[in-house]
């Protein structure tokens, strides 16, 4: 039988690689070789997963260096070699082995105001937007998140300046400005205006290279530096 | 962790890269290029001098990396202002091909007319 050398970070930020021999097999995705690793060899491995069909956004790692969902990632699009190497999310605590702590990562979706606040009540009518009106179509372009944190973990400038607050959250953000029933415009441009915020992006393009949803955070980041411009001269922020 | 090495393999990446060296190297050659105008201050002779030296083979094969560096950096900045200021989705390698294209086209004109 053929085997897969598959190499897997072990223990927490100080941890280390430990080799595994994995049986290769036909459409094997890298989740299913962590799965086959921890049911078969290392009952002590840890690793996060739930859907396994895309939609969790919660088995997201490092495969050969670069951020993938592991569920939706073929053995046979990475392996090089007979060969691949797993890791937890960069620019994520690793709590252990191939978990990362997501808090952080969460926390600054909430900090760039990424809840809906409404401006319409229980009493009026609902709200009608037109699928082709041009709110709609941006916001339509960044909806489709799923939180995996890949874009977070392929991002430099979170890398550099960790208070900055990645291209989930600020995506996150543009879709809700470009919600016509959303009550927080102001607020949120305010949000997303610091340093750490959306005119930190260098444009490296990582996270929109890197979306397992083919979402391009860079152009929603770009869209928010435009609206707050125009909130700034207009003398809202 | 940090963000790994091979991460950062994609051409837009690579297009930053291009764009932050070429311009550390343009700040670098600044100095020397205000220096070289300066001459003028000193007299015609001494321009002149410093003219006929840059007219030299090497001097020149070196003029069209600065020339590349130049249009690098400018389409690199183009390219920038566009992904800023324009409603952009899904084109922007084929922005980013356009841009390494011309700054290619236009260092190899200048080097083609020496």
């Amino acid at each position: 039988m053929k085997m897969l050398h598959v190499s897997v970070w072990r223990g927490g930020a100080g941890g280390e690689y430990r080799s595994y021999e994995v049986p290769r097999q036909e459409s094997q995705s890298v989740l299913d070789v962590v799965t086959y690793i921890q049911r078969n060899i290392d009952p002590t491995l840890s690793y996060r997963f739930a859907c396994r069909v895309g939609m969790c956004g919660a088995c997201a790692m490092t495969v050969n260096g670069v951020a993938r969902w592991t569920c939706r990632t073929h053995v046979a699009k990475v392996v090089k070699d007979d060969a691949i190497q797993i890791a937890p999310l960069a620019n994520f605590p690793v709590v252990k082995d191939l978990v990362t702590d997501m808090r952080e990562f969460f926390d600054k979706w909430a900090r760039a105001r990424g809840q809906f606040v409404p401006c319409a009540t229980r009493r009026d009518a609902f709200a009608q937007v037109a699928a082709d009106s041009p709110g709609r179509v941006a916001a339509n372009a960044g909806i489709e998140c799923i939180g995996c944190g890949v874009c977070y973990a392929s991002c430099d400038v979170v890398s550099w300046n960790p208070d900055y607050l990645g291209p989930a959250a600020l995506n996150r953000a543009w879709t809700l400005v470009n919600d016509v029933r959303d009550g927080a415009r102001r607020e949120r441009l305010a949000a997303v205006a610091g340093d750490a915020g959306c005119h930190a992006c260098h444009t490296h393009l990582s996270c929109s290279e890197r979306c397992p949803k083919d979402i391009t955070p860079t152009a929603s980041i770009a869209g928010l530096k435009r609206a707050v411009a125009v909130a700034a001269l207009k003398g809202e922020l | 962790m940090k963000n790994d090495y091979r991460a950062r393999n994609h051409p837009a990446w690579w297009a930053f890269l291009v764009h932050r060296l070429s311009g550390l190297a343009l700040s670098l050659f600044l100095p020397f290029h205000f220096w070289a105008l300066g001459q003028a201050f000193q007299g015609e002779a001494r321009l002149d001098t410093l003219l006929r030296w840059t007219e030299q083979p090497l001097v020149k094969f070196a003029e069209t990396g600065l020339v590349l560096l130049l249009a690098a950096h400018l389409t690199g900045g183009l390219r920038l202002l566009v992904l800023e200021f324009l409603p952009w989705r899904g084109w922007q390698k084929t922005l980013l091909a356009w841009a390494a294209g011309a700054a290619l086209a236009a260092g190899l004109a200048f080097a083609l007319v020496l």
